[in-house]
């Protein structure tokens, strides 16, 4: 089976955010594989090992996801591509659009992407892959298995699980719980920079810039404040409910 | 001039960081505790190819190079001491010598397995009258037909427990001028009158395996000879330039796990009204930690680069590892004071790493004879 995994490079998850100019400080951060889609690639490195097939590792980013792309291949997979044109940085919609053109000219089985991506957290460019490529998907998966055509994952719902079944081509969700993600081994290291990484541009897959362009306006980024101490209301009951209203009112603001 | 580490390097140095901190880290106290081996974690870093990773690939290494099994013993050595000198002394005594020394037909029967993570190799040059001066050795290597019988012992071999055979050197005669002549022999550890008296309780290091070797009358073919009857004292001599690159690795790790316990504890440590930080006496001593260890690094990378460049490293090498192991001293002897009686007691890793220090400046060579390496170099 041939599988192909988003995978998005992200800050690594103890970074310490910094704002300069309104703006997140990307100088000096540690970038990491976002920890969601590296269960994607360990499921897509199993599949592999399992059917004989190959895995391609498809992102959106600047030069520096190079890293992120040789430490996949170097984990196993076979293939990568880049779409390191700037035009394809945009938002959750623009992703999707990037990857679906990307993808859709290749021959998969499976399609295997993490969750949600843990800097803007959307949950939403993989499943808005699927809708455009018109397959099926099941989100959040525990557990992967195949018979013949047909995937039963299991998926985490709130605290159940759901099997679920679909036909072959679809589209997965890894959840942490899917797998143990291995190491990339020496030998795979060294291999990694042999391996065929293929850069292309927003133009080079058939799309038009202003067709693509993100949706999505960002009006203000900021930290959110330091948590202050709680505070334990007293009293009794109706006492305390007229005081909840009054902080929600008066202080935090939020009615 | 290029400071830069290379995306294969950076990335080997990434993976152990990792695994290191995942599966070695958390061990590290229970293994100097009880002295345990964890063999499981050579099980683990053999899967990963870190065994033999700067052996050929035609021998089931993964033919990376010095500079990044340099940063991988640095990482493993942060992680857990034990671990790094066993580990360093697989890779750079155990598996060394048969890749610089070994002819094919050795490499196949004995490196391979090593560099696959099958064994670990093991390397016997010290024995109760030879430490520094292995010119005392006193182990014989007798040759008859096609045979060699070596009768003798040898002190503080590390690995031999875990090892399928041990590089022993020995006396295999006399030059004109009645100079010893010293071999070196491939000795399967199974063969007839090999025997492992004992491990020894240590100071530091307790997770690594240290033992006491008795030969007696073990027979040896021909073939397990490295090398020339003459050569084993040449071949030893570059067997510890490389070893020494290791051991100033593995200095540098340990340093910086002390450094970091150090600022850490000093960040949250409050007295007299403000964190240990904010006082002078302490930020001088931190200063002079991350000074020290940013030079020994560079020390160590540059002549684990000078190895790679097929240049000569000895003088580099002695530099660096003398460098290293008395920073690494002196960084968790501060360490430990900058914790004070926290220090002191075994709730925290500090104890642990100034014990385990104190090996660097012993091991492959004391300090006093680096600086006789270096004396020589430079021309005394
Ligand atoms: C944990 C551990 C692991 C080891 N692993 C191995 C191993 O795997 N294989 C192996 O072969 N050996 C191993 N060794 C042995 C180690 O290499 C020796 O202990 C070391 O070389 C010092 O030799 P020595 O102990 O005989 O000390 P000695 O040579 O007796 O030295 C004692 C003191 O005298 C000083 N000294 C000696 N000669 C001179 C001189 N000419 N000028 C000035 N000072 C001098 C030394 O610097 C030292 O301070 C290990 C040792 C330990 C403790
Ligand atoms: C084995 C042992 C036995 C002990 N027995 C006893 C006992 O019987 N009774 C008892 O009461 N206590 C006992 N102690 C405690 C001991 O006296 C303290 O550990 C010691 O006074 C240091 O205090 P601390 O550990 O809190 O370190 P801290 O005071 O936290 O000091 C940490 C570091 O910061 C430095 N530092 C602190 N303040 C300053 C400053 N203003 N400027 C510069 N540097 C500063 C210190 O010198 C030290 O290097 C014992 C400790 C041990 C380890």
């Amino acid at each position: 089976m041939n599988v192909i995994v988003c995978m998005k490079q992200t800050f690594d998850t103890e970074a310490k955010i910094t704002l300069t100019d309104g703006k997140i400080n990307e100088e000096g951060v540690q970038w990491i594989i976002n920890p969601y889609d590296e269960y994607a690639i360990e499921e897509a490195l199993k599949i592999k090992e399992a059917t004989e097939g190959t895995v391609t590792v498809v992102t959106i980013g600047p030069a520096r996801v190079e890293e992120a792309v040789r430490t996949a291949l170097a984990m196993g997979a076979d293939d990568a591509v880049i779409v390191d044109d700037p035009a394809a940085f945009g938002d959750e919609f623009t992703a999707a659009e990037v990857l679906a053109a990307v993808i859709r000219t290749r021959t998969y089985d499976v399609i295997l992407a993490g969750n949600q991506a843990v800097d803007d957290g959307s949950s939403q460019v993989a499943v808005r892959l699927a809708q455009l490529l018109d397959v099926p998907h099941v989100s959040t998966i525990t557990k992967l298995t195949f018979d013949g055509a047909v995937a039963v994952a299991e998926r985490d719902a709130e605290g159940d699980t759901e099997v679920v079944e679909v036909k072959l081509p679809a589209l997965f969700t890894a959840q942490q719980g899917l797998n143990e993600p291995r190491y990339p081994s020496l030998l795979g290291i060294r291999k990694a920079s042999k391996k065929p990484v293929e850069h292309v541009t927003v133009a080079g897959i058939g799309l038009a810039e202003n067709a693509i362009a993100k949706r999505v306006a960002v009006t203000e980024t900021f930290i959110p404040a330091q948590k202050g101490a709680g505070r334990i209301l007293t009293g009794d009951t109706p006492e305390r409910v007229r005081e909840l209203v009054r902080e929600l009112r008066q202080t935090s603001k939020v009615i | 001039m290029d400071f830069d580490l290379s995306n294969e390097q950076s990335m080997i140095r990434d993976m152990v960081r990792e695994f290191a901190t995942a599966e070695i880290e958390p061990l590290a106290q229970e293994v100097d505790r009880t002295g345990r081996f964890p063999i499981e974690t050579f099980r683990k870093m053999g899967k990963l190819g870190l065994l033999g990773l700067p052996i050929d690939e035609a021998y089931g290494g993964a033919g990376a190079d010095t500079v990044s099994y340099a940063l991988a013993v640095e990482e493993i050595g942060r992680a857990c001491g034990s671990t790094g000198l066993s580990y360093a002394a697989h890779v750079s005594l155990g598996c060394g010598p048969l890749q610089a020394f070994g002819t094919v037909e050795q490499k196949e029967t004995y490196l391979v397995p090593l560099a696959r993570g099958e064994a670990l190799g093991s390397f016997g040059l010290t024995e109760p009258s030879a430490g520094s001066d292995a010119g005392g050795t006193q182990t014989r290597a007798k040759r008859v037909d096609d045979a060699y019988f070596i009768t003798g012992s040898k002190c503080y071999i590390t690995n031999a427990s875990y090892a399928k055979c041990v590089i022993v050197t020995a006396v295999t005669g006399e030059d004109s001028r009645g100079k010893k002549q010293i071999g070196a022999f491939i000795v399967p550890t199974d063969s007839d009158g090999f025997a492992i008296l004992r491990t020894y309780e240590k100071m530091g290091l307790r997770g690594s395996d240290t033992t006491e070797l008795a030969f007696d009358e073990v027979r040896i073919p021909l073939g397990n000879r490295l090398g020339s009857e003459t050569e084993g004292f040449k071949q030893f001599l570059k067997t510890l330039d490389g070893g020494r690159i290791s051991i100033g690795a593995l200095s540098v790790g340990i340093a910086r796990a002390a450094y970091e316990a150090a600022l850490r504890y000093a960040k949250e440590r409050v007295q007299f009204g403000h964190s240990l930080s904010k006082m002078q006496a302490i930020q001088f001593k931190l200063a002079d930690m991350a000074m020290h260890l940013e030079l020994a690094r560079t020390a160590v990378l540059r002549a684990a680069w000078l190895k790679d460049q097929g240049r000569s490293f000895s003088k580099e090498a002695a530099m660096a590892k003398l460098f290293a192991s008395e920073t690494c001293v002196r960084t968790c002897d501060q360490a430990v004071q900058i914790h004070g009686g926290a220090g002191y007691v075994s709730d925290f890793p500090v104890e642990r790493y100034f014990r385990d220090a104190k090996l660097m400046e012993i091991g492959e060579g004391t300090s006093e004879i680096q600086r006789l390496v270096i004396a020589r170099q430079i021309g005394c």
